[in-house]
């Protein structure tokens, strides 16, 4: 059977794009006219709209977040594990929307977009952006929906963050906020390793100071580079020696021998850059890493995170998983103390995985009961 | 319902903030919600447990208390309840104190060690009891740190815990007379509402 005929996804998905002429103004000072915002949405909106989830992406997601876009595409959307009937959320039950945040590269207006006022593309004149532009993207969208309350808004890694943001900006129309592998603000190491990804593209000479696009050049290598460097910091070390330990994909380590040895690891990871680079745009890359690093939920509540969460309203589930190191389990626990101190009700598990990061995407099963049961509890509310 | 627990809702304040230490699969919240209209925390870290009490639309957070409570401020809770948990935790002594710092009122329940069978189990036989209340062998039990209702009151006494009520359950569902009288040797499960 095809697979989006399976019983448990979405099945065919279209994305709607939302054109929007009234001026955005952004959190760096400049403005956005004439923008798109490209999104899709799963399962039926109940007479009340009382059921409306947010689903916010991560550094390299976008709005297809569920099912499929034609009979023969064989990649559902990101988070197919978690959205779809019967999953966590149910789409039996809730009316799912996901956005691809503007900056981005699947659709809404970005980098790679014409910019009306010159009809070239944005390049890197694209203006520098924060998650609680996105926010208000999310909150346009809302309106349009006539979406007046989310019954939760979600996010994992990036997107916990604008789901915090949420939280806090917009505290009356959301009742849950759930935030997945997040942090209240990227450590020294997260903006390091950050910094190493956008040298990568910047130091290819196809990156041409960021207008490849007219220039005809696409840097991939530095995109593939730079991708790499983030992927290593998704997986956790544990995770990479299960995956492919010391394995060679091609020759052979027996002396006499002097064959082109290449390891699994490599030859994945060469794999995973080089797929990248043609499917993600650089400008966008670094868009998005500037915004992940600037990211400081408590910056304007006196760096405080428990002032910034006494503005918020909802009840708040948090998760974290043992072996992710990039949004470790510490941070996530920083929230919840936070939380806690601000007398917000808090639900927070950690979850034992070996996946790194990348587990708040995977099935692991007791990720997969505890946000069940909670996001039956957001239905039933 | 466990008989400690029917005990402890009586002293629960409507519409209260109630933080459970070991909450369990959140039974017990989930009854003070229903019963007494509170808002609950429940601390738990079996994973099981965790996703049951989730279930019940409850606000569970992964912690144990063993490593500290320093995270919730002074006073963020009217009660702090601790429900047949004192007997595992490392440092019961320092739990109470931060009960104490926490709520307002703290209420604790505890398998009382100084019951007439588990005195003459080791009498008798000279060994630690097991028994379907304490099913456990001394090697491997999570029951670290048993007490009598004696060594309760002394600890209460030492620290300057008032005791605002105590109750005692014995064997059966009977009035526990024998218990009220002599809770050392016949109460089964003691229960205590205490404050500074």
């Amino acid at each position: 059977m095809s697979a989006y005929k399976s019983p448990d996804s979405v099945g065919l998905v279209e994305p709607q794009t939302l054109h929007v002429t009234a001026p955005l103004a952004l959190a760096c000072g400049r403005e956005l006219h004439d923008y798109d915002l490209v999104y899709e949405t799963y399962g039926e909106l109940n007479a009340q709209r009382s059921n409306a989830v947010l689903i916010c992406h991560a550094l390299s997601g976008n709005h297809h977040a569920a099912g499929y876009h034609s009979e023969e595409d064989k990649k559902p959307g990101w988070w197919e594990e978690c959205i779809g009937p019967g999953k966590p959320i149910d789409t039996n039950r809730f009316f799912v929307v996901s956005m691809n945040n503007i900056g981005g590269c699947h659709g809404s207006t970005g980098p790679s977009s014409i910019n009306p006022d010159s009809g070239k593309p944005w390049g890197p004149d694209f203006p520098l952006l924060r998650a609680r532009d996105w926010v208000n993207c999310q909150a346009l969208l809302a309106d349009t929906l006539h979406i007046a309350c989310w019954a939760a808004v979600v996010g994992g890694s990036l997107g916990g963050m604008q789901a915090m943001r949420w939280s806090l900006e917009y505290p009356e129309r959301l009742k849950h906020c759930i935030v997945i592998a997040a942090a209240m603000k990227l450590s020294a190491q997260n903006i390091a390793f950050n910094e190493i990804a956008r040298q990568a593209i910047q130091a290819d000479p196809d990156f041409a100071e960021g207008n490849y696009l007219q220039q005809g050049t696409l840097p991939a290598k530095g995109l593939a580079l730079a991708r790499m460097v983030g992927h290593i910091t998704y997986l956790s070390d544990d995770a990479m020696a299960a995956k492919f330990g010391r394995d060679l994909s091609s020759g052979s380590l027996e002396q006499g021998n002097d064959d082109e040895i290449e390891f699994q690891v490599e030859r994945y990871l060469r794999y995973q850059g080089g797929r990248f680079s043609t499917t993600f745009d650089a400008n966008t890359y670094i868009l998005m890493t500037r915004a992940l690093d600037y990211f400081d939920l408590a910056r304007e509540y006196n760096n405080d995170p428990v002032e910034a969460f006494s503005h918020a309203q909802c009840n708040f589930l948090v998760f974290s998983f043992s072996s992710d190191w990039r949004f470790s389990p510490d941070r996530s626990r920083e929230i919840v103390d936070a939380l806690i101190a601000a007398g917000r009700p808090v639900t927070y598990a950690n979850i034992d995985a070996d996946e790194g990061h990348d587990a708040f995407l995977m099935p692991i099963p007791r990720y997969i009961d505890v946000f069940r049961a909670y996001m039956s509890r957001v239905g039933d509310s | 319902m466990r008989l400690d627990l029917a005990h402890i809702q009586r002293w629960i304040t409507p519409g209260s903030r109630v933080l459970d230490l070991g909450c369990g699969d959140g039974e017990f919240l989930e009854l003070l919600r229903r019963e007494r209209q509170v808002v609950g925390t429940g601390l738990e870290i079996d994973e099981q447990n965790i996703t049951s009490a989730v279930g019940r639309g409850l606000n569970i957070v992964q912690q144990n208390m063993d490593e500290g409570l320093g995270n919730f401020p002074d006073g963020s809770f009217d009660t702090v309840v601790m429900a047949l948990a004192l007997q595992a935790v490392h440092f019961p002594d320092r739990i109470l104190d931060e009960m104490l710092r926490i709520g307002a009122e703290g209420i604790v329940t505890f398998p009382n060690f100084g019951h007439w069978s588990c005195r003459l189990h080791l009498l008798s036989r000279g060994r630690m009891p097991v028994s379907r209340f304490m099913p456990y062998n001394w090697y491997d039990t999570p029951n670290i740190h048993f007490c009598t209702v004696r060594d309760f009151e002394c600890l209460c006494e030492e620290k300057g815990i008032q005791i605002l009520a105590r109750e005692m359950v014995g064997n059966t569902q009977r009035k526990p007379l024998l218990a009220r009288f002599w809770p050392n040797l016949f109460s089964v499960t003691a229960v205590y509402h205490i404050s500074r």
